[in-house]
């Protein structure tokens, strides 16, 4: 495309984006909800032989399909990125180039939710380092370039990690050497060269980089405040789930045994990381890095979900990463939109914005609600399974952690009453409202999608159900 | 004795074309410089499809030279990658370079040597070839008379290079002590009988044969001279020194350790086992301190080295396979890499890793295939360097070597940093004032984007490279 022809760009990447969301729409509206009990939870299979074990002496399948976990990350997925595109039409920089990125972002992460080989996932969760890498360390901004190279550096040392375990994993699985999940979760892995319970380490180091969890948290907060707007919704919405969903998929699907060893660490782990993430934010200064660590406690519970080992608890998990996606991916939008607007995201200097800005206040008030976990808003609901869940079998990092959510309240209601109810000031008088309609279509599609998982779960609950039930039948 | 000269044609064909090459040069000066590259290449690619004849055929010359697929493999290769280089070198050797004639011609003829490196199943044959090789390398490396940098790193690669030969010699000579013979076969068939008497001999013996190949592949501790070569030699001798010549040994190495010496496989695994080690953590570690380029590259290489190395430490078949898998993709994407740096060079005559800055905006050709390049060598997905060192490594965990396979991924994380800085200053840095668009010769633009696409089929698509390959290593072990 010519250079003159640099907005056709946005267009495309809409055009395309949105295409992509409507196919997963008609994937989930064909998505037989009564699989996982019977038969094979995984649908929409497609298969392929890639690497050849007539000569390498190992298979490596281009083996993808979706079950009911799967098709609720991609539907999340596909959503947020018509988001990260919309909120993405002010980009003046070498646009062209940051749309095709985004896209490109867009088909790893698809593709790591809907790998069933162990290698083609690892494929995936590679390639959406190169495309994060660029769009920090070009379109970001402040110390962009360092947290760029910090969140790579991370990630890589946790996939290396990563992949010494699948491989480990693919070739002790017995009687044929393979790296089918499907195939791996129905055999038997043993007599490996490392203990399986050194594999289940590696490997969750690598998802806990991601998720993150605590003390591995600290690429997040850099990335997240020197990332551009969008890089920022689709790094909270869905990458951080990468790390969640691998833990289900791969960590308690192939080592069931381990998992229960593991889960009153994980349990512990994701109690700090809650308490400890809702500390720190409360005394950030800076709007987007208070987003950034209220994930971090928010992610506890998906953890402390998942190391609950419970169908109730993983339900609740897993519902926990899709609100979470659409709650703090709201809140990025509307941190961009203010940051737009006045160029400074410190709480100290922003007052009394709900003057100028009333709009922008309602529907952020509404997120920090719904991150809050009020009910009827999506984030109660997931919080609730978590604790029913988990209550039982780790009475004690569940009391704790609820305790973030009367953290979580304070740090959310502080911030938007020093930001929009603080008496008005005159530097901010002229401050416009969001007007742009791709700013406003994001922020009512989301908003309306909050209010609709908080009034009806059942409505992706139905659809995760045949996915964790199997995760929880191999247990 | 089967003395059949036919099986030559393509190393006489190779011989005629660096006389007419030479030739040309002096007799038509009439005839524009410029045409010299391509007539040589051309020349190369016929050669390299006239060995296709051989494919196959499993014959020998008095069984000092064996015409078999393996042979035939690295005839087509080494003959391909003097084309690249050949093509790649002709701006440079017109505007900076004299002779352009001898130039290609030495190419040419040390492509032969090359090709009698991966033939030879004799000591002598072997030596002859490697020294036919070294020495081209030599004149190439101090090519460019006016520049100190270049003839002080032809003096240093002489006289290490000399010094490695003088050891490899005297460990061929041992080898000869002990069994009786300079054939492959018949040194095979002498340890096997087992006579221990000389096993201290036969020790020393591979001790420096391992140094003296460890000194032209450039393994630690043997790496010294490579920075300064890389450094000090025109670009695309560079290119030429971390291809053919890193090539070339693996294919010796292979030939003599897996014809000759895969017996006493216990005697000498270790040795290449701790030498891979070292060439991984040290090339890796210290390439992070690097601000030149091709000094960059150098330390990048020793790595690599030391991934290929892990290839012979368990020697078998499959490891075998799965090394000149590695080492073909390895080549391809340093290939592809250093014509995007000869490319640069060319245009803005800077060869800082600074100097990369803005590459995008000026070059957007040469900057997506130098990220693509940089991340094959990585080992990232989808591009040659993730498959073929993923393959390579599980073949050598096949062989109980858990350890290198783990060094090997830590200091491929490694080594994603410091070619990321490159990737940095090419893509996030922006051009400086007045800095414009480059227009890019066509020649390179067509060999980096051939290039780029053989690193993408081998990452994508590996298959059935891999079976020819594999068919090509069966007649190591015979």
């Amino acid at each position: 495309m010519p250079r003159e022809n640099d907005g056709h760009a946005k267009w495309l990447a809409l055009i395309a984006t949105v295409a992509v969301f409507a196919t997963s729409c008609v994937l989930v509206i064909n998505f037989d909800r009564g699989a996982g009990v019977s038969s094979s939870p995984f649908q929409f299979v497609s298969q392929a032989t890639w690497i050849d074990a007539g000569i390498a002496g190992f298979d490596v399948q281009f083996h993808m399909g979706v079950d009911g976990l799967g098709i609720t990350m991609v539907i999340l997925t596909t959503f947020l990125f018509v988001v990260a595109t919309l909120v993405s039409f002010s980009v003046k920089l070498r646009t062209k180039e940051y749309f095709t990125w985004i896209l490109i972002l867009e088909t790893a992460v698809l593709g790591v939710f809907s790998s069933l080989d162990l290698i083609m996932f690892f494929l995936f969760w590679e390639l959406e380092l190169l495309p994060m890498y660029l769009l920090i360390s070009v379109w970001g901004t402040g110390r962009k370039e360092y947290s760029a190279m910090k969140f790579l550096l991370y990630t890589v040392a946790g996939s290396a990690f990563m992949l010494v375990g699948f491989l480990v994993l693919g070739f002790s699985a017995g009687p044929v050497r393979t790296f089918d999940m499907v195939t791996l979760s129905q055999s038997s892995i043993g007599g490996s060269i490392l203990p399986l319970w050194v594999i289940f380490g590696f490997i969750f180091v690598a998802f806990a980089v991601k998720l993150p969890v605590f003390p591995l948290h600290t690429w997040l907060p850099d990335a997240h405040t020197d990332a551009p707007t969008a890089v920022s919704v689709i790094l909270a919405g869905v990458l951080l789930k990468m790390g969640g969903y691998g833990m289900l998929r791969i960590l308690i699907t192939l080592m069931p045994r381990e998992a229960h060893r593991y889960a009153v660490w994980l349990a512990s782990l994701a109690a700090v990381s809650v308490i400890y993430g809702a500390l720190l934010t409360l005394r950030q200064k800076d709007l987007k890095r208070l987003v950034a660590y209220s994930s971090v406690s928010h992610m506890g519970f998906v953890l402390l979900g998942i190391a609950a080992l419970g169908q109730v608890s993983m339900n609740g998990a897993a519902l926990q990463m899709f609100t979470h996606g659409l709650i703090t991916g709201l809140l990025f939008v509307m941190v961009g939109v203010i940051y737009e607007r006045a160029h400074t995201r410190n709480i100290d200097e922003l007052s009394g914005l709900a003057h100028t800005m009333p709009l922008t206040a309602t529907v952020m008030t509404l997120a920090g609600f719904a991150a809050l976990g009020l009910p009827m808003l999506a984030g109660f609901v997931a919080e609730l399974l978590v604790f029913l869940g988990s209550f039982d079998t780790y009475t004690v990092p569940t009391i704790v952690s609820v305790f973030g959510i009367l953290l979580g309240a304070g740090y959310i209601l502080w911030t938007i009453q020093r930001i929009f109810f603080g008496p008005p000031t005159v530097r901010w008088a002229h401050l416009p409202d969001a007007n742009a309609w791709w700013e406003r279509v994001p922020m009512a599609a989301m908003t309306l999608a909050i209010i609709a998982v908080g009034v009806r779960p059942s409505l992706v609950t139905s659809v995760l159900d045949g996915g964790i039930i199997n995760i929880v039948k191999a247990l | 004795m089967n003395f059949d000269y036919t099986l030559f044609i393509p190393e006489f064909m190779l011989g005629g074309l660096a006389a007419l090459v030479v030739a040309l040069d002096l007799f038509m000066p009439q005839l524009r410089k410029s045409w010299l590259p391509y007539v040589a290449a051309t020349g190369l690619a016929i050669t390299a499809g006239v060995s296709l004849a051989w494919v196959n055929k499993q014959t020998n010359f008095a069984g000092i030279v064996s015409i078999d697929n393996y042979t035939t493999y690295f005839r087509v290769f080494f003959m391909l990658i003097a084309a690249v280089v050949c093509l790649a070198s002709g701006r440079l050797v017109e505007d900076q370079l004299r002779h352009p004639g001898e130039y290609f011609g030495i190419i040419i003829l040390s492509t032969i040597g090359a090709i009698g490196m991966a033939a030879a199943r004799e000591l002598m044959t072997a030596y002859l070839s490697l020294e036919l090789l070294s020495f081209s390398l030599y004149i190439l490396v101090s090519f460019a008379k006016f520049d100190a940098r270049s003839n002080e790193a032809g003096l240093k690669y002489l006289l290490l290079g000399a010094f490695s030969s003088a050891m490899f010699l005297y460990g061929l000579s041992l080898i000869y002590g002990v069994t009786g013979s300079t054939y492959y076969g018949d040194i095979a068939s002498a340890l096997s009988r087992g006579t221990h008497d000389f096993s201290f001999a036969l020790l020393m013996a591979l001790v420096l044969i391992i140094a003296g190949l460890g000194f032209k592949v450039a393994a630690v501790p043997f790496h010294m001279w490579t920075p300064d070569a890389y450094e000090g030699a025109p670009i695309a001798i560079t290119a030429y020194l971390s291809t053919t010549s890193k090539a070339a040994g693996f294919a010796l190495l292979l030939r003599l350790f897996g014809g000759a010496f895969q017996v006493v496989h216990d005697d000498w695994s270790w040795m290449i086992a701790g030498v891979a080690a070292a060439s991984m953590i040290l090339g890796n570690l210290v390439a992070l301190q690097q601000h030149n380029i091709k000094r960059l590259m150098a330390y990048s290489s020793i790595g690599q080295i030391g991934y290929l190395l892990m290839g012979v430490a368990g020697l078998s078949h499959n490891t075998a396979s799965a090394l000149v898998l590695h080492l073909t993709g390895y080549m391809v994407t340093n290939l592809a890499l250093f014509v995007v740096i000869i490319a640069w060079y060319n245009l803005t005559g800077k060869e800082e890793i600074v100097d990369f800055r803005g590459m995008r905006e000026r070059a957007p050709l040469l900057a997506g295939a130098l990220a693509g390049a940089l991340f094959s060598l990585a080992g990232l997905p989808l591009f040659a360097g993730f498959v073929t060192k993923f393959i390579l490594f599980q073949a050598a965990t096949d062989q109980g070597y858990y350890w290198l396979a783990g060094i090997g991924v830590v200091t491929s994380v490694i080594s994603l940093y410091y070619y990321l800085q490159v990737m940095r200053e090419a893509f996030v840095s922006q051009p400086a004032e007045g800095e414009r668009k480059l227009q890019v010769p066509y020649v390179m633009q067509g060999l980096t984007v051939a290039l780029m696409a053989g690193v993408f089929y081998v990452g994508l698509y590996p298959a059935n490279l891999f079976s020819v390959i594999d068919n090509a290593t069966r007649f190591l072990f015979v």
